[in-house]
Order: C-alpha cells, then structure tokens, then sequence
C-alpha cells in the first residue's frame, strides 16, 4: 500500500434518529422559500386595509366607540383571513413543489426521516405564519394608536372651558376602549387557528393529488369546521332524531374540528372577558389537534410511494 | 396504500371519539362565559343573503355586523327608521355581546325615531302620532331588555332602560329600580345609587324608603351633598313632616 495516496477519513459518526439541526435546516429552507416567492406582498394589503379603515369610520359621523369597534373587527378579521389563507396556500403548494422540483428525493436520499421532513417543513410555515402574525398584530396597534391619538386630540379640542378631571376622566374613557389585556388572547387564537390549518392542509397535502384540490378540501373543511359545533349538538341533545342524519352528524362531528371554539375574537371585541383557565383549555386543544394532524400527516408520508 | 389510510382513519376517528366529549364540555364553558351566543337563524339568512350568513357562520360575524351597522347609520341619515329597527336587529343577533350595539339601537328608537314620530309632518292626526311615538319607545325597552338578558354582568344596559323609563316612560319607579340594579356593580359610576334614590323620592307611596335612601347617602360625607340630593332630602322632610330636631339638612335661610 503506497502511504503517499492513503487519505485520512472522518471519524465514523453514528447516524442520529432524530436531529433537531437537520430539522431546522428543513424549516429555514421552507421560510426562505416561502418569503422568496414574495407571500409578505399580502402585508401591504393588510396595512392599506386598515388604514383604509381607519379613515373610512372617520367619514361617518360615528362615536369613537364605533369608530375603535369598527377598526378592531375589520383588522382583526382581516388578521383571520390573511392568516388562514396563507397557512393554507403555502402548506398546499410545498409537497407537490417539491415532488416536481425533485427537491424531495434529494432530501430522502440523504439520511433524513420523513418525519423530520414533515416537521422541518411545518415549522417553516409555522414560523412564516408567526412572523405575520407579529407583524400584522404591530401594525394593528399602529393603527389603533393613531385613531386613539386622534379621538384624544379631538376631545381635548371639544373639551376647552371642562374641568380638568373631567377632561381626564373623558380622556381615560377613551384610552379604555383601545388597548385592553384581552386583545392579547384573540391573537393567539387567530395564530393557533392558522397553524392548526396549516397541520390539516398538510394532512391533506399528503394524500392528494395536486395543489388545487388540496386547497379546494382545506377550505371546505374550514366552511364544514365553522358548523362542526352545530353537527356534535345534534349528536348529543336530540334523542328522537332521524337515525342517517344522526350517523351523519356523528361522523361530522368525529372527523372535522370544531373551528367555533377558535372563534373568541368577536366577542371578546365586543367587551367579553376570557377567563385564563378557559382559554389555556382553548388553546390546549388547538396544539393537540395541530399536534395529531402533523402525527397522521406523517403517518401518511411515510408508507407514500414516491 | 389502502392499509395506510385505515390506519390514518382509524387515528383520526379515535381522536374524533375522545375530543367529542371535550369539546362539547369546553362549548358549554364558552357558552357559560357568553361566548358564541350569536343567534344565527333562516329569518337572518333571507335579510343578510347567502354571503353574508355564509361569512358569518366562518367567524366572521363582527365584521358583518359591522357592515349592517353602517347600512343603519345610512338608514338614519335617510330616516328609514322600520329599516334601521331591522337592521339592529341583526346586528344585536349577530353581536349579542356588544353592550354599545343594543345601547345605540334602543338610543335611535325611544329618541330619535320617536321624536320624529311626534313630529312627523306626513301624518296629521296627533292620535297616530303618539301611537306611532309609543311603538318606539317599546322598541327602545325592548333592545335594552334582550340586551340585558344577553349581557346581565354590564351595567351600562340597566342605565340606559332606568334613564329610558324615567324620560320617556315617566315611570320612576321601574326607573329607580333599575338605577338600582346599575348600582350593584362593583365599576358601575358612583351616580347610579343616587339616581336610584331621585327616582324613588318621585314615586307616590315611597316617599319613605326613598326618605330613608337618601339620608344614608348623605350621611356618606359631603362628596354626596349634591344640589339635587339636598333639594330631594328637603321635599321630603317636608312631605313627610319629619319633625326639625329629627331633621339631617337644614336648608340655608332665603334671603
């Protein structure tokens, strides 16, 4: 053997089961991926929207009570909206991309699971959906302390020749409506929601065969979703009822979420509170189903033929 | 393949058996907190169209109600006020938590809608007039008692139906009952108890529970001892023929 050729090789490494830095290199992947194709546009249109809003309450001739509801549930809904339909879109897309890119038998080629593959490309979207999240909730308190500035300058103005505690007392008045501690709980569940589809689009993304008719079912099963609670009532509270649409209902109600149990954002607006040990329970639901949906998604993944 | 989705189905429906009870327990929780108290119906379906209902039924009730609320706002520029009781309420449906919607609706009916009622130049006959005023005014009651009934841990509605009973039902007595109620929440103004006790001391044959609520107010210190207070306090004295040395005010000598 001629020692001039003989190379020195890497120490022998154990191959690791499951390795959180393959995963995050998956999910940094996906992010990078998903901001290159320019989705954060949709920001833009959020920010005209409340803008656009705030200027529209300030036409009528509206209290500044209507004007703060208006422009909470317009931005929050918008909020709902942009989020469920980016988790939807970005999570449908990236099976079928990565199929037809070959991307994914790159990937399984190398020492990676499918399950890290799954979870690595969750996060990634998990990740995109917190960020615009985050940023749409700042621009939302953007716009809610423009209008409160606003409304306080007004009233200051409209207040010349009022005792000054009065003028205080009316200053707080105003400064109540606006910020309030449970705003915090409704975007949380406006990000939960959006995550919990995302793990459901994956879901479906692992069985179906093209985008469209992934987004066409994780749609329709947000619609079946929103009246979910509807179907379970029935389940449960009519004894006398006609056996198929019984049968029909239960199975409803086994198979799809209960999407009306996320939607605490309208009456919370409208001044509700939310107990904390209501909403932890809340919340702890939207994890297990995200966690449960990531879990079959994978299941599904790993026996598919590729 | 085939093996795979029964095991998929077979996840999903064992995880379907067991949240169903959760779920159902954690509706009722929501329920119990006013939560999804939105009655959302075929009437309401015909008035907001398919789209609507649909946007409704998603989550997106504020929103439509938001919506609707401005079409009012346009109705009362247009003074369509049968439309506007129409659109209130499906907007008080969707939004039954929102104590400002059902304030604001019974406000337009019992003084806007009816004062144009009283005055409306289109129907001669006075009779009709104040029928059509009295219908209003019962509308007014009727938006802030659902309103109560969907939001008894708010003060706010109890005033307005107190205030609405005392202006232009002119019945101090429900009015003070419900001033009354308004004062029994603990962030509620501190104006609500003495109203309470104003309107008592207008009612014939209460003249001394009403006697005896405002001699407690103003034995709470000189923060109470408010012109109408004194003035009401005084009336009853005399009314009642408190005897002086028993008396807790003495109005100051006229000059």
């Amino acid at each position: 053997m001629n020692p001039a050729i003989v190379t020195t090789l890497p120490p022998k490494t154990r191959h690791k089961f499951f390795s959180p830095a393959r995963v995050s290199a998956i999910a940094c992947n996906t992010l990078l991926e998903l901001v290159r194709l320019k989705v954060f546009y949709f920001l833009l249109l959020f920010a005209l929207l409340i803008i656009g809003c705030s200027g529209f309450t300030s036409i009528f001739d509206f209290q500044f009570q209507e004007q703060f509801q208006i422009l909470k549930d317009v931005s929050l809904g918008s909020m709902s909206i942009f989020t469920l339909m980016l988790s939807i879109l970005a999570t449908a897309m990236m099976l079928p991309k990565d199929i037809e890119d070959r991307t994914l038998y790159t990937i399984l080629a190398k020492p990676v699971p499918r399950f890290e593959y799954i979870m690595g490309k969750l996060l990634g979207v998990f990740s995109l959906l917190l960020i615009s999240t985050l940023v749409m909730s700042a621009m939302f308190v953007i716009a809610l302390y423009a209008k409160q500035q606003i409304v306080i300058n007004n009233t200051l103005h409209q207040g010349a020749g009022i005792p000054p505690d009065q003028v205080k007392a009316m200053i707080e008045g105003v400064k109540s409506q606006t910020f309030t501690v449970s705003l915090i709980p409704c975007l949380i569940t406006i990000y939960l929601k959006s995550v919990l589809f995302a793990a459901l689009t994956m879901l479906i993304s692992t069985f179906a065969t093209s985008s469209i008719f992934t987004i066409f079912i994780a749609f329709t099963v947000y619609f079946i979703g929103s009246i979910e609670g509807l179907a379970r009532e029935y389940w449960y509270s009519t004894p006398n009822g006609s056996e198929t649409a019984k049968i029909l209902m239960g199975l409803v109600a086994l198979f799809f979420p209960d999407l009306q149990l996320f939607n605490l954002v309208d009456d919370i607006v409208a001044g509700n509170t939310i107990a904390m040990g209501l909403f932890v329970k809340t919340a702890g639901l939207g994890v297990v189903y995200t966690f449960v949906y990531s879990f079959v998604s994978y299941v599904v993944f790993a026996f598919k033929e590729l | 393949m085939r093996k795979t989705a029964a095991v998929a189905v077979a996840i999903l429906a064992l995880f379907g058996a067991s949240k169903m009870h959760f779920e159902q327990q954690l509706a009722e929780e929501h329920r119990a907190a006013f939560f999804h108290g939105a009655k959302l119906n075929l009437n309401m379906r015909q008035q907001i169209g398919q789209l609507g209902f649909l946007a409704a039924l998603s989550g997106f009730r504020s929103v439509v109600a938001d919506y609707l609320w401005i079409e009012a706002h346009g109705a009362w520029e247009r003074t369509e006020w049968g439309r506007m009781a129409l659109l209130f309420n499906n907007v008080t449906a969707l939004e039954p938590r929102n104590v400002m919607f059902w304030d604001l609706s019974a406000w337009h009916m019992g003084y806007n809608a009816s004062n144009f009622a009283i005055r409306n130049p289109k129907e001669p006959r006075q009779a009709l007039r104040i029928k059509a005023q009295r219908e209003y005014f019962k509308l007014a009651e009727d938006f802030l008692l659902r309103g109560i009934e969907n939001n008894p841990d708010h003060y706010k509605l109890f005033e307005s139906l107190a205030t609405l009973y005392k202006e232009k039902f002119d019945d101090h007595y429900k009015a003070s009952q419900y001033y009354d109620k308004a004062a029994q929440f603990p962030f509620s103004p501190s104006y609500e108890k003495r109203f309470a006790a104003y309107e008592l001391s207008r009612c014939p044959d209460h003249e001394q529970e009403a006697y005896e609520k405002l001699v407690k107010l103003y034995r709470m210190g000189e923060n109470e001892w408010l012109p109408t207070l004194l003035s009401r306090l005084n009336y009853l004295q005399e009314k009642l023929n408190i005897p002086p040395d028993q008396r807790v005010y003495t109005p100051p000598a006229k000059k």
